[in-house]
């Protein structure tokens, strides 16, 4: 057992502490700091400025831009990001269909969309769940029929996230209607400007435009965006899903947002109650950030750390008490919600309420917390 | 930053497995031990000084191992799974501890020298009755009912210490008393003294207690003579309370695979319990639980291993709050998702509860730390648990 980091895994530290903090443009960060929502163009400029670097994916193979770095360093490297207000990489680029594509994806198929994906000159979108297949999967009825050389493709997909900026979509579809429920699922790849194919968006409860409905109808798409081989999709999707050890919980972000939030507090940190809530969520919070450390430090080959499953529970339940204590301190100041330039209250005041209220689709997505509750339950202690 | 034991503390970890897993692996016969005074077995506290576990934590020159709090910290947790009785914790950690901060090398020398023995047993007599000060001072460094006087130059105590783990049973005392010109000093005091009496009872977990009276009952004041001993009862009970979590941790980690187990075996309506959703729900948040009061435990020996005595006061603070949360969401529902069966004496988990929570009250509970914790909450930006240390400036 060792508390401290090895001198080399500081120096790295140090070295990506720097590099978010002054290679990143200012104006960015503090859009995210401040919970602000930032647009197409300040995630694009953020993952090329991280690609150049080499750090957009440095978990995808060498070939194809990945590091090569331990578990560890993969988890100081993400913390350091967070803890800088630096918008992560595209996850639907680098955390989903990159490594899907690297492992299962022919030559061909490699060369034409990695580079694209890791400097994110391509914006991907998910297209996975359906209105009766969320965290059930498997139920998912969009059809993709065989025309010759090309498959047609038609159904709906939904919580299409952030897909109004999106130039393709990699989808899940039934190839084959007769096979059991996960046997006939293919993945497709699909250019979003394709005709047919029509993204309307879905006002939530926040207020903003974050998801959207993608219809497919009687879209042509080429045989060569088949990933893989025909329903292999489970397969993918199942790697696709289960290959994330590191960066499940958003620790750094958290620890941000509650140390942001002690400053916003102000006065009212003289309240004993609120200074219990608050120590009580910082306890937490470095019981997880340990956690998180555990399960990256952790040597022993490939198997996952079974306390890696804590993550996504804790982590997101954290990461919304988080966002009500913000709520909370900005009380009846949360009301200026749609207040503009003109407001005499402070802007994280009129934040306060609209991320809150977005936030308690963190314990929904990614798998909710009740299928991880089922996962541990089943796979870690055999119920 | 590596979380893992190293072959070592590995094998160490086995021998007192094997050690523990022989004496008490069969519950029944704990609760005969445990039925019998002194509350413990005599055999096996022999057992344990002969492989060297009742010197762990002293240096080789006075009879002890030199090992650290992580190597203390396992050693706990396999004697926290099998609920053994023995004051490992609170005879040797704690008491023993404040011997080690506190002695003289003469006084080390010879105390510690039988401890790790297995010729004395030592208890801390420290808390005092309720009533003065109060319960604002529960868990307070200092002593205020029992005083200490030199009138001619032999140190006299006077006053009352309740409960006192295992008092009655204990070879020699250390006592806290209140210094004439204030402060709080430390005294070796026989157990079978001149002015001392002494009346046993059972406790809740199993365990023994005494009131212990003092009535100018002569003794030995430990270390130098004028110096304040609060901070060193500080700091060994941050020693005592990460081992104490540590015990919690084993005996968590048995509450819940008992669960598991009987989730799985025990069947209802015709079926297997662990049928029923709500109830698996329930023991994967139980998981949750543990997984994060390890996390905290084994940081918190970390820290302490470090030698910093003020991150790892605060480190056994932080890990105080989670276990005792934890310990208490385990231990509650380790019962409820058994139903009836753990509510009986006989059977293992509702004994475990006991115990945890007699752990979680033993140095502090969760309202305490967090009273603590949440005094500093000001002081600095976000917590860092590689250096401990909370940064005032801002990233970014």
């Amino acid at each position: 057992m060792q508390l401290e980091l090895s001198t080399e895994d500081e120096a790295f530290r140090e070295e990506m502490r720097t590099f978010f903090t002054t290679q990143v443009p200012a104006e960015i960060r503090e859009t995210v700091i401040a919970g602000r929502e930032l647009g197409r163009d300040g995630y694009v400029e953020t993952q090329r400025t991280l690609n150049a670097a080499g750090l957009a994916v440095p978990h995808w193979p060498v070939e194809w831009g990945g590091r090569d770095w331990s578990d560890l360093r993969r988890h100081l490297w993400l913390e350091e990001m967070q803890a800088a207000g630096v918008p992560a990489p595209l996850p639907f680029n680098v955390s989903m269909i990159g490594p899907v594509l690297a492992q299962f994806a022919s030559q061909e198929m490699k060369e034409r969309f990695l580079p694209a994906t890791a400097n994110l000159d391509i914006w991907w979108s998910q297209g996975f769940s359906e209105p009766d297949a969320g965290s059930d999967l498997a139920g998912l009825r969009t059809s993709a029929v065989r025309d010759g050389d090309d498959w047609i493709v038609n159904g709906q997909k939904t919580w299409t996230t952030l897909g109004q900026y999106g130039d393709w979509i990699f989808t899940l579809v039934r190839t084959d209607p007769e096979a059991k429920k996960q046997a006939g699922i293919s993945m497709l790849l699909i250019d979003m400007t394709t005709p047919g194919l029509e993204v309307r968006p879905i006002q939530l409860i926040d207020g903003g435009h974050e998801v959207n409905e993608v219809w497919f109808t009687d879209v042509r798409v080429p045989g060569e965006n088949l990933v893989g081989e025909v329903n292999q999709g489970w397969t993918m999707a199942k790697f696709l899903l289960g290959n994330e050890r590191v960066g499940v919980a958003p620790v750094g972000t958290v620890k941000r947002n509650l140390a942001r939030a002690k400053r916003l507090a102000g006065n009212q940190l003289n309240d004993p109650l609120l200074r219990a809530r608050v120590a009580e969520l910082e306890n937490e919070l470095l019981a997880l950030e340990l956690t998180a450390l555990r399960v990256a430090a952790h040597s022993a080959g490939g198997e996952p750390h079974p306390a890696s499953s804590v993550l996504k529970l804790k982590g997101t339940e954290l990461q919304q008490a988080v966002s009500e204590l913000v709520l909370d301190l900005a009380g009846p100041a949360a009301y200026s919600s749609g207040a503009g330039a003109g407001s005499d209250l402070p802007e994280w005041t009129h934040l306060a309420a609209p991320a809150y209220l977005n936030l308690r689709k963190a314990s929904i997505y990614g798998g909710s917390n009740e299928i991880q509750r089922q996962i541990i339950a089943r796979t870690i202690l055999g119920l | 930053m590596d979380f893992t034991y190293d072959d070592e503390q590995v094998a160490l970890r086995d021998a007192v497995r094997g050690l523990a897993t022989r004496a008490y692996g069969d519950f029944e016969q704990r609760r005969r031990v445990v039925a019998e005074d002194p509350g413990f077995s005599e055999k096996v506290w022999t057992q344990l000084a002969e492989m060297g576990l009742l010197g762990l934590p002293f240096p080789e020159e006075v009879g002890g191992v030199g090992a650290g709090p992580v190597e203390v910290g396992i050693v706990a947790a396999e004697l926290g799974r099998v609920l053994a009785p023995e004051p490992f914790l609170t005879s040797v950690v704690l008491a023993g501890g404040l011997v080690a901060a506190a002695g003289t090398p003469e006084q080390q020398a010879d105390v510690l020298g039988r401890l790790s023995a297995g010729e004395a047993v030592l208890a801390f007599a420290h808390h005092e009755p309720w009533g003065s000060p109060g319960p604002a001072a529960r868990w307070s460094p200092t002593a205020t009912t029992v005083t200490a006087s030199d009138p001619d130059g032999t140190w006299l105590l006077g006053g009352v210490k309740e409960p006192v783990a295992h008092g009655l049973r204990a070879d020699l005392l250390v006592v806290s008393a209140a210094l004439p010109a204030g402060g709080t000093g430390l005294f070796l005091v026989p157990g079978d003294g001149p002015g001392v009496s002494r009346t046993g009872y059972s406790t809740y977990d199993g365990g023994r207690a005494a009131r212990v009276a003092f009535d100018g009952a002569p003794a030995i004041r430990l270390g130098a003579p004028g110096v304040d001993q609060s901070a060193t009862i500080v700091a060994a009970a941050a020693q005592a309370r990460v081992a104490a979590c540590h015990e919690a941790l084993g005996a968590m980690e048995v509450a819940l695979s008992a669960t598991t187990d009987y989730l799985r075996t025990r069947k209802q309506f015709g079926v297997p319990l662990a049928t029923f959703q709500s109830l698996t729900f329930r023991a994967a948040d139980m998981y949750v639980s543990l997984e994060m009061a390890r996390s905290a435990t084994l940081w918190a020996a970390m820290v302490l291993a470090s030698g910093d005595r003020e991150r790892a006061a605060e480190a056994a603070s932080r890990a105080g709050l989670q276990v005792s949360r934890s310990g208490r969401h385990i231990g509650q529902e380790a019962i409820q998702l058994h139903g009836g069966i753990a509510m009986t004496a006989e059977y293992l988990v509702g004994n475990l509860t006991a115990r945890l929570t007699a752990l979680d009250h033993l140095l502090g509970d969760g309202h305490h730390h967090l009273t603590t914790l949440a005094a500093g909450v000001g002081d600095y930006g976000a917590l860092d648990p590689l250096t401990g240390r909370g940064s005032k400036e801002e990233h970014a």
